[in-house]
């Protein structure tokens, strides 16, 4: 749900400052983490599921664990993580200055943010994109039986502008209902008034929360735009790049080779040579970019692979995984780890 | 003896002062406006942004949930002009509305009935001292949103259903008798007239008064009805709205969004004018009720022949504010999805980027309804003024 302004407003911003910032601390970010002690990590304090804080000061979600997996990679443990909660239009300034170390905030890899704020993209972790809600008991399964439906949506968003192109696109009459906030969207949703909501998938399943009866409520498998989110690193220190890539490419290559945090213990005597390069047991994987080779050991002792990290914050908002782009590609879905090798 | 002959010096001749004085404030204003106009057109040159309508003409690709008949593949203009129809139909019928309301609440809140009198004083000093907005979500959310869902809506008898999707109405529409009866809706007319015309001389003759609107009103009803009789098959049938998949379709619907927002507009602004039409009231002076009194008029033609016709002089001013405010509060309709101007505008922004002419056009629009609204309040003011004679 970016507002096409605000990312003009914090790209001209961000150019402007450009040339006073120093960025690319010459591949030292690893030292620089080293030496602090601890990872700091620019988060989101409140999108359920995926960056939360609750009343303890205590954070979780999907995105807080791959800043715990980062951390117990580089220093074998995950809570040697400062969390610093970030709105969005502070994100990208916050990672060009040196204030985080890592910027792990539901953030769509998109090309001006890529290019124009100079920053590097890990692989994506999530793939967003703009879905459905509707009534469980309603007859509307996927996009096309949205015809003649009314759909709650959020003016001045791109939400909207998809939704107006999803009809022309299938040929289908939608009846848009425009609110210009979301407490009122949600309301007018939830008693009735609309057929669908439609916004971000992962927003969805944390607005299902807050309805009167969540479990009435189910999020069509369709999705309607393209939002791969994903950790964001400053351009220049490709060593903390990699780092933070096969941090992620850890978790997924776990999953795809049956490594849990409840077996890796077990796993190290594996006789298959890729779980041995995976969790260093074979080769000097780790001491290559400058970390322990029990670096991968330690992402999954602490935050399990991909599938029990999204198993612990995902599901529970019931988004499902089966099927969708999150899945593995062995199950029809996107996500797939280069061989370590 | 002519009082000596002194020069005044140019710069201290009042009426050269005058003329100066006001070429200097037209000269500054000239100066200050071209500085806004060049500080503009720099800027936007320099961003880049480029100023023009061609983009009115482009494909709006959106939809408009309510309103006359819009298509996604019609225009950005067209799609504004849907706006500017569904804000003044809620204008329109609002003002109606509210001036009823305000006339009731204002005359109630002077009765002499001890409840009549608190009511309306509780409704006003409520409604009045509440922010609009949060009125409008009253309205809506706790209200209209609150009807039964669409697959048990109310049905009335008609069909008339009632839902939280709104009131669906059947709505009449013309068969090929239409032709038939409508010489039977020429005769009463002609007939109506004549019956007027000739009442209204009789009762001038005789010197009583009478209603000859009535007269006439009862022939037209009775000639048509006649005719309705007589034909076959009905002149007129019923389109009803049916239930379909998520919604009712044909017939005449209004929406909870518009209901909510002209509940809201009429009640707020009802609330003040009441009040205009109380002060309005008691600047009657007193002795012109009591002489009405003991003219033996009953309370009702006090008010209507001797109170109204002077307070009307009072009341016409303000209450044209209350009218403006009212047409300027309904832009809040986005608030509660209602698509009307406004809110088609902001969407027209979002497509299409274009920021500066869509508020350019709301400001002009917001104008021009207001110009209209106070041109025709003063042109009625001038009508009803106290006459000299």
């Amino acid at each position: 749900m970016r507002n096409t302004f605000k990312v003009l407003a914090v790209v001209s911003l961000v150019a402007f400052l450009m040339p006073l910032m120093s960025i690319g601390q010459g591949g030292g970010t690893l030292d620089v983490v080293k030496g602090r002690g601890k990872l700091i990590c620019g988060v989101n304090n409140a999108v359920p599921g995926f960056g939360f804080v609750d009343q303890q000061g205590n954070f979780s979600g999907f995105d807080i664990d791959y800043c715990r997996a980062v951390a117990a990679a580089v220093l074998g443990d995950p809570n040697a993580v400062e969390f610093r909660p970030l709105s969005a239009a502070a994100r990208f300034t916050a990672l060009s200055t040196g204030e985080i170390d890592v910027l792990s905030r539901n953030t769509t890899w998109t090309f001006l943010r890529d290019v124009d704020l100079k920053t590097n993209f890990a692989p994506t972790t999530f793939y967003d994109g703009q879905g459905f809600m509707v009534r469980a008991s309603s007859s509307i399964n996927t996009l096309t039986d949205l015809n003649g439906a009314t759909v709650c949506v959020l003016q001045g968003t791109t939400t909207e502008q998809n939704l107006a192109d999803l009809a022309r696109r299938l040929n289908i009459t939608i009846n848009p209902l425009v609110f210009p906030d979301s407490t009122t969207r949600d309301q007018a949703y939830d008693q009735g008034r609309c057929d669908a909501l439609t916004t971000d998938a992962s927003q969805l399943a944390a607005v299902r929360t807050t309805l009167s009866n969540p479990a009435d409520h189910k999020i069509l498998a369709d999705l309607i735009s393209k939002e791969p989110l994903g950790p964001v690193v400053r351009h220049g220190d490709d060593q903390w790049l990699d780092i933070v890539t096969w941090t992620v490419f850890c978790t997924i290559a776990a999953e795809e080779l049956g490594v849990t945090s409840g077996n890796v213990g077990d796993q190290i005597s594996s006789s298959s040579p890729e779980v041995r390069r995976l969790l260093g047991v074979e080769g000097d994987f780790g001491t290559k970019f400058g970390l322990a080779n029990a670096w991968c050991v330690n992402v999954l002792k602490s935050t399990g692979n991909y599938g029990e990290i999204y198993a612990r914050n995902l599901t529970p908002l019931q988004l499902p995984r089966d099927g969708s782009l999150n899945a593995l590609y062995t199950n029809g879905g996107l996500l797939y780890s280069p061989p370590f090798r | 003896m002519p009082a000596p002959q002194t020069v005044i010096p140019l710069w201290r001749d009042v009426r050269v002062l005058r003329i100066l004085a006001q070429v200097i404030f037209v000269i500054t204003l000239v100066l200050v406006a071209n500085w806004f106009y060049t500080n503009l057109s720099r800027n936007l040159g320099r961003t880049g942004i480029h100023v023009g309508f061609d983009f009115l003409h482009l494909t709006a690709g959106f939809r408009i949930s309510e309103g006359i008949s819009f298509e996604s593949t019609d225009s950005y203009g067209y799609a504004f002009w849907v706006g500017i129809v569904n804000t003044l139909r809620v204008i329109g019928i609002g003002i109606l509305l509210a001036t009823i309301l305000g006339l009731v609440a204002g005359v109630a809140r002077l009765s002499t009935n001890w409840l009549v009198c608190k009511m309306a004083s509780v409704y006003i000093e409520t409604i009045r001292n509440t922010p609009l907005v949060v009125q409008l979500f009253f309205w809506y959310t706790a209200t209209f949103l609150k009807l039964p869902n669409v697959h048990d809506s109310l049905e009335l008898p008609g069909p008339i259903y009632l839902s939280q999707r709104g009131l669906a109405l059947p709505v009449p529409h013309l068969t090929e008798h239409f032709s038939s009866w409508s010489y039977f809706l020429v005769a009463g007319l002609v007939l109506a007239c004549a019956v007027y015309v000739g009442r209204r001389r009789y009762l001038q003759r005789v010197q009583r008064p009478g209603f000859p609107s009535a007269w006439a009103l009862i022939t037209f009803l009775g000639t048509s009805a006649l005719g309705w009789f007589l034909l076959p098959r009905s002149p007129i049938a019923w389109e009803v709205p049916v239930l379909s998949r998520f919604n009712f379709e044909g017939g005449l619907q209004f929406t909870p969004e518009f209901a909510a927002l002209l509940t809201g507009l009429v009640v707020y602004t009802g609330a003040f004018i009441a009040e205009i039409v109380r002060g309005g009231i008691l600047a009657v002076s007193k002795g012109q009720k009591e002489a009405a009194r003991a003219l033996a008029l009953n309370n009702l033609q006090v008010l209507r022949l001797v109170i109204f016709p002077q307070a009307l002089r009072v009341i016409i001013p303000p209450i044209t504010s209350q009218y403006l405010n009212l047409a300027k509060n309904s832009s809040l309709a986005v608030a509660v999805g209602y698509p009307d101007l406004f809110s088609v505008a902001n969407t027209i922004i979002n497509q299409s980027g274009r920021a500066i002419e869509m508020i350019l056009f709301i400001m002009g629009s917001y104008l021009i309804m207001s110009l209209i609204t106070s041109a025709f309040s003063n042109w009625y003011n001038r009508r009803i003024r106290l006459v000299e004679h």
